[in-house]
């Protein structure tokens, strides 16, 4: 089965994204595709590049970067959303005249539409949040 | 048709539990996860709702989260079926859409 | 380009969080994928429909008057719960007078927003395809 997953809360200060990346690597397991992860809201946190968690600690943002890579998946920050946070790749950083970027690898920024066709696209969109 | 209702908070925080019910249709199912545990530990109001509920629905509780709040068997309501996050997504395969109740 | 039906679900107020204006930005950019599209607004969600709301002193960015436009995106099945309302002491009158034109029918203009009890509700929220909550 194809499934969607749509993300709205950042790492650590709610269990949404942990939640989710749970399920999306039980669903990989089970040999489902994963049309796309797509973070909104505070969601888009999870994207950090620059996230300093305690050594004995789990880091949200790298383990969605490594689960992404290895598994070629499409992990999508909502441009909107970002822009308003904070989240930034190369293009979004000169185009706003901002002096630096900070978007973690395997995520890419773009629009809400990405959302409309994530769940077009998929047999199951699921939702995690607060 | 059938619904998978997902609900991630404590009954005693947010009123995400009662609006489900209010919604939920006899042939859809309920599956608790995150905070949403809560409502299945101890003598509660919540959990007597659950256990009215579990007349017309099934009821799932996500292990792990259970795990991590110390709720066991032993304290919990009666007639809840445990899944890991593989039956999470065995759930979300079965019913054909979810509804998270944030 | 398949179909589906497209169920937003609003239970949170506007102002005290950004979910509202968030899940509001989806409908509008969602409209030009031309889906079935369904919102349904419970719980403190109904306040999102309240008039008169002015958020100039709190300094934000007041978005309820894009509300207005949702009939010009053809987003015209908007149903507010009867419970959540009557708990709140609100009618269909403390709401904004959401409308569409039907093409259908020499452009009349009739209601956007429907009253329905929970139990009809949870038979829209049964037809849906895809249920994005915020």
């Amino acid at each position: 089965m194809k499934f969607s997953i749509l993300i709205n809360e950042g790492p650590y200060t709610h269990q949404a994204s942990d939640s989710a990346y749970h399920f999306t690597a039980a669903a990989l397991r089970a040999d489902h595709e994963i049309v796309r992860v797509f973070f909104y809201h505070d969601g888009v946190y999870n994207g950090t590049r620059l996230s300093v968690p305690p050594q004995d600690d789990r880091n949200v943002s790298e383990r969605w970067s490594a689960l992404g890579q290895e598994h070629s998946l499409d992990l999508i920050l909502c441009v909107a959303a970002a822009q308003r946070r904070g989240i930034l790749d190369e293009d979004e950083a000169r185009r706003a005249g901002k002096d630096s970027n900070n978007i973690a690898p395997g995520f890419e920024i773009s629009g809400l539409g990405q959302l409309i066709d994530a769940g077009i696209q998929a047999d199951r969109l699921i939702v995690f949040g607060d | 048709m059938s619904v998978l209702h997902i609900i991630n908070k404590s009954p005693f925080d947010r009123n995400s539990l009662d609006t489900c019910l209010r919604m939920a249709r006899p042939s859809s199912a309920i599956l608790l996860i995150e905070d949403g545990v809560y409502a299945l530990q101890g003598n509660s109001a919540a959990a007597t709702r659950l256990q009215q509920a579990m007349e017309n629905h099934p009821v799932y509780a996500l292990q792990p989260d259970l795990q991590a709040r110390g709720i066991s068997e032993e304290n919990m309501l009666d007639g809840v079926e445990m899944v890991d996050y593989d039956g999470f997504v065995k759930l979300t395969t079965e019913y054909e859409k979810s509804q998270s109740w944030l | 380009m398949a179909t589906k039906k497209f169920l937003y679900v609003n239970r949170k107020p506007p102002h005290g969080s950004i979910y509202a204006l968030e899940s509001l930005e989806v409908v509008l950019i969602g409209a030009a994928f031309e889906q079935d599209v369904t919102l349904a607004f419970i719980d403190d969600g109904v306040y999102q429909l309240l008039q008169n709301q002015d958020s100039s002193a709190i300094g934000t960015k007041n978005f309820a008057p894009t509300f207005r436009a949702l009939g010009d995106y053809d987003v015209n099945k908007i149903y507010v719960e009867r419970e959540s309302l009557e708990l709140r002491g609100l009618s269909k009158e403390d709401l904004m007078p959401l409308t569409w034109e039907d093409e259908d029918e020499d452009w009349a203009e009739k209601d956007s927003i429907h009253i329905v009890s929970s139990a009809e509700l949870a038979e829209i929220i049964e037809q849906q395809d895809v249920l994005l909550n915020f």
